[in-house]
């Protein structure tokens, strides 16, 4: 659940990127945050994941208040979260396995739970067999599905995705949208921040869209308009 | 979920360690130079320690004695000499002893052979136990009844005393300077090496990596890093060390500056190289790492 009250974010150059954001996304929806470039969706993801703190607000993220969460507890908020980036960011030196083993030993996972949920996700997200594949040898849209793997290898309870198919064709962006919404239907709250109007519009979900640091419009079965 | 992977930190770390080659070589060097240049100073201020400490032993003052004292009186003197504060031994030489220490010490030339014994006095000898109370010393020794004088070279005293202070010091001083230049080469050496590897300390962190998880594999590495330096510091130095106490054995110069035999202190060199080496190694990686973490 997150929730956003009067939310304002100033960085220190002066630059005012919220201006009284309110939002409330529930357990289990699907949202689409859209905006135009410099709107301020990046500075709401990095709010969501502690990566920078509200001037003015409060910020709320499954339970935890960013507000006055303690540097210790940052990495267990993050650990409720998966976060998809639009390049990826995938260790190219690690194989797919590696790379998901990476993510679930950061939290101090066993190998017997790795063996035991690794194939699983993998299987979820369409790359059954592509385990000891490693990156640089897998199209865009793969690379994105194993990042998509990793987000959701530690089990979170919502998915973070940042502009998830900003480098991927229309077909491969549909697959990967068509994806995540699998997986919100299987429980996980997912939020996708996007700036593709096709997309948005085909998929019928909640729309909040942004527009030089205010929300300017918030609707279900939504289409994308700012 | 839960648990400290110690074999994950050991196993990342020694991976890394020969992943990043040459940068594990550069800091290597860096530790090598900079436990060379710590371990000579600290071995030349070994060395002049050792041999003030000689220096000092040989240093005494003397207690003249009344004449008109008796052997049953001058014993117990002696017996209060010895219960002063810091007085470490006493020792006793009658005026005749006196004459024939001073004629073997200065040649038979006439002036000492032709003495009488009656120009000197049965005296005390006295060393103390701290240098640095040398003056108090004498004089508490003087303020005995029975004591008809004195002869302390209490400049001399002094004067060890602030040469030993100044070399200790100095050699402390530049220790400390060269750890913080250690530190800092270190610290940036393995920060050079972590820049390449900021993406995956991002990725890290933003799965729900916990500081201390993803410090754990960077102190294994600068560990290592540290007591690799030290090993070869250590070999350095006994050859450096060896070679230059032949050198100054050969040419005959400081013949009377006493040098420390490296197999005596072989394993005080060890113990402290790899201590600072480990220390260096970890604290430089630790503060190399503090800023990629503010993810």
């Amino acid at each position: 659940m997150i929730r956003l009250i009067d939310v304002h974010k100033e960085y220190d150059n002066g630059t005012k990127a919220l201006k009284g954001i309110d939002l409330r996304i529930e357990d289990g929806e699907f949202v689409f945050l859209v905006g135009p470039s410099g709107s301020g969706k990046s500075t709401i993801v990095k709010l969501l994941t502690a990566e920078a703190v509200a001037s003015q607000g409060r910020v709320i993220v499954n339970g935890y208040n960013l507000n006055n969460i303690r540097r210790w507890q940052i990495p267990y908020m993050r650990r409720t979260l998966g976060v998809i980036f639009q390049d990826f960011r995938l260790i190219d030196k690690k194989t797919v396995q590696g790379n998901l083993e990476f993510a679930m030993r950061t939290i101090g996972a066993g190998g017997r739970e790795m063996r035991k949920r690794i194939p699983y996700v993998l299987d979820l997200v369409g790359l059954d067999g592509k385990a000891d594949a490693f990156p640089n040898e897998m199209s865009g849209g793969e690379q994105q599905r194993v990042a998509i793997a990793r987000a959701l290898v530690n089990n979170p309870r919502m998915i973070i995705a940042d502009e998830p198919t900003g480098n991927l064709d229309p077909k491969r962006s549909l697959e990967i949208m068509t994806l995540l919404e699998r997986i919100n239907s299987m429980g996980t709250t997912m939020l996708v921040v996007t700036h593709e109007k096709d997309l948005v519009n085909r998929f019928s979900k909640r729309v909040v869209a942004i527009k030089d640091g205010e929300l300017v419009r918030d609707g279900q079965g939504g289409y994308y308009r700012v | 979920m839960k648990r400290i992977n110690i074999g994950y930190f050991i196993k990342e770390g020694f991976l890394s360690v020969f992943s990043h080659g040459l940068m594990s070589f550069a800091a290597v060097c860096m530790i090598v130079a900079c436990l060379v240049i710590m371990g000579s100073f600290s071995l030349l201020a070994k060395n002049v320690d050792v041999n003030l400490k000689q220096l000092e032993d040989d240093n005494e003052f003397l207690v003249y004695i009344d004449e008109n004292y008796t052997d049953v009186q001058i014993a117990q003197l002696q017996k209060q000499v010895e219960a002063v504060d810091n007085v470490a031994s006493v020792k006793f030489s009658t005026r005749e002893e006196a004459k024939a220490n001073l004629v073997e010490k200065y040649g038979n030339n006439g002036l000492y052979a032709t003495m009488p014994d009656e120009v000197l006095r049965d005296r005390f000898s006295v060393h103390v136990v701290d240098l640095e109370r040398f003056t108090e010393t004498v004089d508490a020794v003087c303020a005995l009844p029975g004591v008809a004088g004195h002869r302390a070279e209490g400049e001399l005293a002094e004067g060890f005393v602030a040469v030993r202070n100044a070399v200790t010091a100095l050699a402390w001083v530049l220790i400390a300077i060269l750890a913080a230049v250690s530190l800092f080469i270190i610290a940036n050496t393995i920060r050079l090496a972590t820049f390449t590897r900021r993406e995956e300390i991002a990725i890290m962190k933003m799965c729900g990596a916990t500081d201390g998880f993803v410090r754990g594999p960077f102190i294994v590495e600068g560990l290592i890093l540290g007591l690799m330096g030290a090993l070869v510091a250590f070999l350095l130095q006994w050859v450096v060390y060896g070679a230059v106490c032949r050198a100054i054995i050969t040419s005959g110069a400081l013949a009377l500056f006493e040098l420390l035999e490296f197999s005596d202190i072989w394993n005080w060199v060890l113990g402290v190289f790899v201590a600072a080496g480990a220390a260096i190694g970890a604290l430089g990686s630790g503060f190399a790492i503090r800023r990629f973490l503010q993810v």
